[in-house]
């Protein structure tokens, strides 16, 4: 349907608008200010806090802005003194509850209150009487409350319900007892709940973990991108004496429109934590020993070039920044090192040489929301990439068909179609969904006008990757579907492109002899290991990622942190930057290579981790290590592509799809006796990387550790919630609390990665052997 | 294999008895599927008729029933003076009685006053046998032609004398 549009007139200026458009809207595509407090360009129209009343002709009344559709031929006045003496009046109105806390208040200096008020309202109140007291509610470690400032605009409310997906907070009472609230005490839950923080217009809801740390005029903004999921988040991080103190969302419609995931928001935290490496360390019998940047370089130089190539092993975070990444791999080939990886919870590589250059969601964010079916293949979008999840649950709301095929039931906050098997028959169950074109998936996808089938982060590492990877991609050709992956990291399609992986270069150059992937080197036969922002938590197996690092001879790390679990193992600490301390660029899964400066001041002798680099380079005595900027290195990288299509995930085995499990993932993903069950290992959304690991607020998010069980299983081995079990991988065994999950398929235990208990556990998708404790 | 009864995942909504939910269910075929939010206040009112107050838990039964966030439910019962949210409200009886405008010409607070006496609580208490609770009454109960008057559950008695408030709260079982 054709927009129509109509001329209408505004302070006497005529304006073209989209007829039915609210004056509002119109308004502000001309740069014409309406005061608003509960309007929201993205939100419902709520139309309660009146703010916006403007003069119409015709009307006797002033009328809300945010609430009048525009028609041929209206005439609107804003400043008139009708309009004036609406707002001025609603003004006093909206203040006479409100407290006049603002010299201690977060919200002053950027409230839309004070703003407002200054603008548009009065310099004194009529009202002498008593001002009413709200209580504050604790709804979590993430934002505190003030409720007293509250002007019950509810976009907070209309938050929940319309954008998170889960209404959480709510109008409890009536009339001038009304309260914004959650009427029991709770945490607010959901992965974007910060947003109601920015959205506030009061000082009501502000961030909890930067509280009374500075006023806002004295903080200073820099425009950064968000470091952990593929979406590449536009970031404002704002310091104070040079220091992260919080990160908000900048608008960009195309990737994060007006929000933020919890952790984009609160990661910051964890950049100056306690285990933050400060100066050049190095390991003598034992013992660290702090050492100049000369000392610690060289004795690195001379550990890298004294080295066993063949028994040395590189791995890199894809959370780096394409610049690391990419001197990195330089650094290693230069001196011959050919054993490079990213992939540290992936496990099967068996189709690597199959692989696009990087993968890709194979459209611009945007479009995900015109999807009308998507097939989500071992993903939990909602934790793993919260703003994407957010685009499928926009275009599940318009009635998209989504479709899940998963080792557990995930939690969504919309209707998704999910089949929930063991890991071990995930393939299988694809298989039969592939084989059948009458199938409710194929169906869906066939008819969609646009439909997609997304590869996941659990599929990415699950055991049977290749395969699964191979039939999704069949589905995907044969109903005409787009296929894409959802990343894992912040920059792992940037880790691809850099090179960081055995078996090509950068910019996806095929190698003459290529080293072998992290599986085959990650044991006691490599004697050198460099970690680049990497340590045990990233990986699939961190049992076996212990033993091979523990057993080797030198372990160098390059990485802002260094636990005691690190220590163990590390034989030199180079300080390296987190990405708010560095400047640097990330690609995101839509292709998007996002470039962003450093904000803060690194502590004490930490240097920009790409620089450290680069002086290795320079003292490994490797050719050609020149750069002076992180913008030449880009620039190279853009050269080396040139012509190359990246985002181009056509997955290229030769017309052989091996559907068959790989040996690996037979031998991991069976179901043996009694009391074994198969681990399902998706990684906690706070624990996925470092720096997130580091963040405090959010870690107090993450629910209690425990056994998920199918309610089945636990009622035939006598178990209720609650009760203590026995878990034991390998020779470790931990104990935990069962706790009853439907979602989780018989014969199988849901036991997360990347927490802390788990990190001396074996594989991610491995067997587990529970018993009730005690017995 | 010994049938071992799977209780540990009940449905919150399982806290409502039989006659609750045929009541409300008598209200959902009223409105259309997708619209189960309708028969809130009806099921609401179910819950009252049986537990005189509403728990939390059946609150929390409510929305699970209903298909509705339980915050949706916390606004609605917060919001209406027919509902009690506070178990000390839980009595048999729940009492209103009038005291806006036209009563209060009329002598509500003496008949107020009297029915405190007699029960030996005060405005928004009640008995410790759980038979009778004062509610506290902010609202005009429309009445004002037959003025004093009081509400009992959901019977208005109107033209009350002292003598006629023993008769009507003698005569409750």
């Amino acid at each position: 349907m054709a927009e129509e549009f109509v001329t209408i007139e505004i302070n006497d200026q005529p304006i073209q608008a989209r007829k039915g458009a609210m004056l509002i809207e119109v308004a502000d595509d001309n740069g014409i200010t309406i005061p608003r407090f509960c309007y929201h360009k993205k939100l419902s129209v709520a139309a309660n806090c009146r703010m916006c009343l403007v003069e119409m002709e015709k009307s006797w009344k002033a009328i809300p802005a945010c609430a009048t559709p525009v028609n041929a031929g209206m005439k609107f006045w804003t400043r008139s003194e009708k309009a004036r003496n609406a707002q001025k009046a609603i003004m006093e109105f909206l203040l006479i509850n409100h407290p006049l806390d603002c010299p201690i208040c977060d919200q002053g200096g950027e409230c839309e209150l004070q703003d407002v008020s200054v603008g548009y309202g009065s310099n004194k109140s009529q009202y002498a009487e008593i001002k009413r007291v709200v209580l504050d509610k604790d709804i979590g470690p993430l934002i505190e409350t003030e409720m007293t400032r509250c002007i019950q605009c509810t976009r907070c409310v209309r938050f929940g319900d319309e954008i998170a997906g889960m209404r959480e907070m709510g109008g409890v009472g009536r009339g001038d007892r009304l309260e914004i609230g959650t009427y029991i005490e709770k945490s607010l839950k959901s992965e974007l709940s910060g947003n109601v923080i920015d959205l506030c217009p009061v000082g009501a809801l502000t961030a909890k973990p930067s509280r009374y740390k500075a006023r806002a005029w004295e903080m200073q903004s820099h425009d950064s991108i968000a470091p952990h999921d593929c979406v590449g988040s536009n970031l404002h991080v704002h310091t104070f004496q040079k220091e992260v103190v919080r990160a908000v969302p900048r608008d960009n419609e195309a990737i994060n429109e007006c929000w933020i995931s919890d952790r984009d928001r609160f990661s910051y935290q964890g950049i100056r934590s306690a285990d933050r490496i400060t100066k050049p360390q190095i390991k003598r019998d034992g013992h660290w020993y702090d050492a100049t940047w000369q000392q610690a370089l060289d004795a690195t130089a001379e550990i890298l070039r004294a080295a066993d190539p063949v028994r040395t092993g590189a791995l890199a975070n894809a959370t780096s920044t394409l610049e690391e990444l990419y001197l990195f791999q330089r650094l290693m080939r230069g001196l011959n090192i050919r054993n490079i990886d990213h992939r540290l919870r992936q496990t099967d590589f068996s189709d690597q040489d199959a692989a696009p250059i990087c993968p890709s969601l194979g459209m611009p964010i945007e479009q995900l929301e015109q999807q009308n079916a998507v097939f989500l293949v071992g993903s939990n979008a909602r934790q793993e990439q919260p703003l994407l999840n957010h685009r499928l649950r926009k275009a599940a709301l318009k009635g998209a068909q989504v479709m899940a095929l998963n080792p557990r039931a995930f939690d969504f906050n919309y209707d998704v179609a999910q089949q929930a098997v063991a890991p071990a028959e995930m393939l299988q169950a694809l298989q039969a969904i592939a084989n059948d074109p009458d199938n409710g998936v194929m169906a869906a996808l066939q008819q969609a006008e646009h439909a997609t089938v997304l590869l996941g982060n659990v599929a990415t590492q699950h055991p049977d990757f290749a395969a699964l990877r191979a039939v999704a991609y069949t589905i995907a050709q044969q109903t005409g579907a787009t296929f894409g992956y959802l990343a894992e990291s912040a920059n792992s399609v940037g880790a691809w492109v850099t090179g960081v992986v055995p078996h090509r270069l950068s910019a996806g150059r095929e190698l003459k002899q290529p080293g072998v992937p992290v599986s085959e080197f990650l044991n006691d036969k490599t004697r050198t290991f460099v970690l680049l922002n990497t340590e045990l938590a990233d990986f699939a197996n961190p049992q076996q990622a212990m033993q091979a690092l523990s057993a080797a001879a030198n372990v160098i790390v390059i990485a802002p942190f260094a636990d005691e679990t690190t220590r163990k193992y590390a034989t030199v600490l180079l300080p390296g930057s987190t990405f708010a301390e560095t400047s640097g660029t990330f690609c995101n899964v839509a292709g998007q290579w996002q470039s962003f400066k450093g904000a803060a001041k690194l502590p004490d002798e930490a240097r920009p981790t790409w620089k450290i680099l680069r002086v290795l380079g320079n003292t490994a005595g490797v050719p050609e290590f020149d750069w002076v900027a992180t913008e030449e290195i880009v620039a190279e990288l853009h050269l080396e592509l040139d012509g190359v299509e990246s985002c181009n995930n056509t997955y290229n085995a030769d017309g052989r799809m091996q559907y068959a499990p790989t040996e690996e993932g037979r031998g991991v993903l069976h179901t043996p006796s009694s009391n074994h069950f198969q681990r399902i290992g998706d990684v906690e959304m706070y624990r996925v990387d470092p720096l997130v690991r580091r963040a405090k607020a959010l870690q107090a998010m993450i629910p209690p550790a425990a056994v998920h069980l199918n309610p089945q299983d636990a009622a035939n081995m006598g178990v209720a919630a609650g009760d203590a079990l026995k878990v034991s991988q390998g020779a470790v065994v931990i104990t935990l609390p069962a706790q009853l999950d439907a979602g989780i398929p018989v014969g199988c235990a849901g036991v997360q990665s990347g927490i802390e208990i788990s990190s001396v556990l074996g594989a991610a998708f491995g067997t587990l052997q529970i018993t009730k404790a005690g017995e | 294999m010994t049938e071992q009864p799977i209780t540990m995942l009940k449905r919150k909504s399982a806290l409502l008895s039989h006659h609750e939910r045929e009541d409300i269910d008598s209200w959902l075929k009223r409105y259309p599927e997708d619209k189960k939010q309708s028969a809130l206040l009806a099921a609401l009112r179910a819950v009252m008729h049986e537990d005189h107050y509403l728990s939390r838990e059946k609150m929390d039964a409510v929305a699970d029933y209903l298909g509705l966030p339980e915050i949706a439910v916390y606004e609605v019962a917060s919001f209406y003076s027919m509902y009690e949210m506070d178990a000390k409200a839980a009595a048999k009886y729940s009492i209103s009685v009038c005291t806006n405008v036209s009563c209060m010409l009329c002598g509500s607070d003496g008949i107020l006053e009297h029915i405190e006496g007699k029960l030996g609580i005060k405005l928004g208490e009640a008995t410790p046998d759980g038979k009778f609770f004062l509610k506290v009454e902010e609202e005009c109960l429309a009445a004002c032609s037959s003025a004093p008057m009081m509400q009992v559950n959901h019977v208005y008695h109107t033209h009350l004398t002292p003598e006629k408030v023993d008769e009507i709260l003698d005569g409750l079982e």
